[in-house]
């Protein structure tokens, strides 16, 4: 293991890297480029043994990923905003067929008008393509995720694809000082990828991507929703796997609280703005305040347990959601607030960091100190 | 935890400067953080990186909105933008110009620190490279970095990516930068 | 009641459609007239449900019937009029 200043794609490259995919189909966007920039270098400078794609648009990288996953090989790709969007249909493909392709997001808005800069609209829109998405908030966090997902998307209870979301510029952009670990380490906890359902073999003939009919379709469906639920479990278990090798966990896997034990009112967010909430805590710690934060590093499969949880004797909540969906309310605070339907709390949903819009420690005094009188949505402008 | 905005035009390589400075704050056992203005840069157009160094993690992720330290690469800025933006009083102001503090007309109580790095980089390198040879003055003048860890991060961020040739010039430009400061 | 189900819906028993004769689709059948035809094997490249199978020297022989769906291609290609579609009363 080595310390060094790094930018956080590079970080994810590194995590890819050392996971060692065989085939990475790629399309560049904007603030998706440095991550494979980075591996196309590790690629020529012979570190890296993996085939790399360059294809003609995002449909087509996803695409690729299927393709390259169904012959039984590991592959990665990385998009943002209108990539992920173009990807739309490629991306419900691979979770029907249950392969564990991984893919980071460089959160980025969605047009109109044209953005390049952060918030959570890209992911968010596809929330419901049956992929694991992390969110993730340090340059540490990405590298390790980006491991960890190809532990969690493989392993057998599971066989869905992953998303590994980091915020655009906001976090891909940052250098900070990141622990990257040897190849001899990561090989322990990362085993080689083998195949139990989607290969290529001539001697084992199979059809992937059959038709299902209405007699067939629903069971699969089910499977597949289970098989997501199973991640959980999984993305504990990897979480615990790191925590011991490594040193280096974040909460239970699924979901991570910072001064939540006694806290009465508390702020939920997902991925980098979770830093600056943090020091906005200590900050109202010193003065007394009893408050905490609650990040939400999982949200597909969705961590409800561990929200009801670790909500418990709070008197007030909010949620901070870098996306809106239109003409109802912020995405993370509907379904928190479905999740605690029952529980005697405050619930306020504030919509912050749109396209890039620069979330501050005001931003998250405001929220604080806006706990007690139930709103339904603010926007934190 | 102190925080620090670098001004220069696109191209120049304010975000290098920001890279380097990181590094080295790093190494010399630092915690830090750099990421520049995210916009649509163009060459020529006023930029902006920022950096923090701390004793403790970073964890803060917001823009830089009142720093302590200011790194100026181009005396034309001081026209084009507002360089003392959120800077406290007393705040440091480290700029590149063959002018005198007071020459520069800059408003406000600040320490305002000059080096001509345009002169001492075109006898180095033949051309005003300016982005990390001004590290040498932001050293001196704050006492964040030591040389050797400078020098140490120009290796880590060139010599794979530029050549020894370039680093090695690189640091005796930051040297002299550095020496030359007051 | 659920039915287990092979992960991603996968056909692990494949050549099913070996099984799944489909020549009871037919209403019009082809007859081959073996005098007229050349062997110029465009019929052959035309069918799309292999229904016309080669011998060993690679010359096309009877339509297999259990496959044959009746559409016709291959008496509307055939350049010297040996294929005719016959009204088959089942």
């Amino acid at each position: 293991m080595v310390r060094k200043v790094i930018e956080a794609s590079e970080a994810v490259a590194l995590g890819v890297k050392l996971s060692r995919p065989a085939v990475i189909p790629m399309y560049p966007i904007t603030p998706q480029t440095h991550i494979v920039e980075r591996l196309a270098e590790y690629i020529n400078d012979g570190e890296l043994d993996t085939k790399m794609l360059h294809v003609e648009s995002e449909h087509s990288a996803m695409s690729a990923a299927v393709g390259a996953q169904a012959t039984g090989v590991r592959s990665f790709t990385a998009t943002a905003s209108q990539g992920l969007a173009l990807m739309n249909e490629i991306l419900f493909i691979a979770s029907g067929m249950r392969l564990p392709i991984t893919m980071a997001v460089a959160n980025r808005a969605l047009a109109a008008p044209i953005n390049i800069w952060n918030d959570h609209s890209d992911s968010f829109s596809v929330r419901d393509a049956g992929w694991i998405q992390y969110y993730v908030e340090s340059a540490q966090e990405a590298l390790d995720t980006a491991i960890q997902a190809f532990m969690v998307a493989e392993d057998h209870s599971v066989l869905l694809p992953a998303m590994v979301c980091l915020d655009g510029f906001t976090l891909t952009h940052v250098y900070e000082p990141v622990d990257i670990p040897s190849q001899e380490e990561v090989d322990k906890v990362l085993k080689p990828y083998k195949a139990v359902h989607a290969f290529l073999d001539p001697d084992n003939p199979i059809t992937q991507g059959a038709i299902g009919f209405p007699n067939a379709f629903m069971d699969l469906k089910k499977d597949q929703h289970d098989a997501l639920l199973n991640a959980k479990n999984v993305i504990k278990e990897s979480n615990w796997i790191f925590a011991e090798k490594f040193g280096r966990g974040y909460g239970d896997g699924l979901v991570e609280p910072y001064m939540m034990e006694d806290a009465e009112y508390a702020v939920v967010a997902l991925g980098s703005v979770c830093g600056t909430i943090r020091v906005v805590v200590d900050e109202l710690r010193k003065k007394g305040k009893k408050v905490g934060m609650l990040k939400i590093r999982v949200f597909r499969p969705f961590p409800e347990e561990q929200i009801v949880e670790h909500t418990k004797g709070l008197k007030g909540l909010g949620i901070i959601d870098k996306e809106v969906s239109f003409g109802q309310e912020g995405t993370v605070y509907s379904e928190i607030r479905s999740a605690l339907y029952d529980k005697d709390l405050t619930i306020n949903g504030f919509i912050a960091g749109l396209g890039g819009r620069d979330i501050t420690p005001d931003h998250i005094r405001k929220v604080f100190d806006s706990l007690d009188a139930e709103k339904r949505t603010e926007w934190l402008f | 935890m102190i925080e620090i905005r670098i001004h220069g035009r696109g191209g120049q390589g304010a975000v290098t400067t920001g890279q380097i400075m990181a590094i080295a704050a790093f190494h010399d056992g630092k915690e830090s953080q750099t990421f520049p203005n995210f916009g649509v840069e163009r060459a020529g157009a006023p930029v902006m990186a920022f950096a923090r160094i701390s004793d403790e993690v970073i964890n803060l992720r917001s823009q830089v909105y009142k720093p302590q330290v200011v790194l100026v690469l181009d005396s034309s800025l001081v026209e084009a933008v507002n360089v003392t933006e959120g800077l406290k009083d007393n705040g440091t102001i480290i700029i590149n110009t063959n002018k005198t503090a007071e020459e520069l007309g800059i408003k406000g109580s600040f320490d305002i620190h000059t080096i001509d790095a345009t002169s001492i980089t075109v006898g180095v390198f033949g051309k005003p490279i300016v982005n990390t040879p001004m590290l040498g003055a932001f050293a001196k003048v704050t006492g964040l970095m030591s040389l050797e860890s400078l020098k140490k991060a120009i290796d880590d961020k060139f010599v794979y990516a530029k050549g020894k040739k370039i680093a090695d010039l690189n640091k005796v430009a930051i040297e002299k930068v550095y020496s030359e400061t007051r | 009641m659920k039915k287990e189900m092979p992960t991603g819906g996968v056909i692990v028993d494949p050549g099913s459609t070996v099984r799944n004769k489909t020549g009871d689709w037919r209403t019009f059948k082809p007859v081959w007239d073996k005098e007229k035809c050349k062997q110029c094997m465009i019929c052959w490249q035309f069918c799309p449900d292999d229904s016309i199978p080669l011998d060993e020297n690679g010359k096309r022989v009877e339509t297999d019937l259990d496959f044959c769906k009746g559409c016709g291609i291959c008496a509307k290609e055939c350049p010297f009029g040996a294929i005719k579609m016959v009204r088959e009363e089942k």
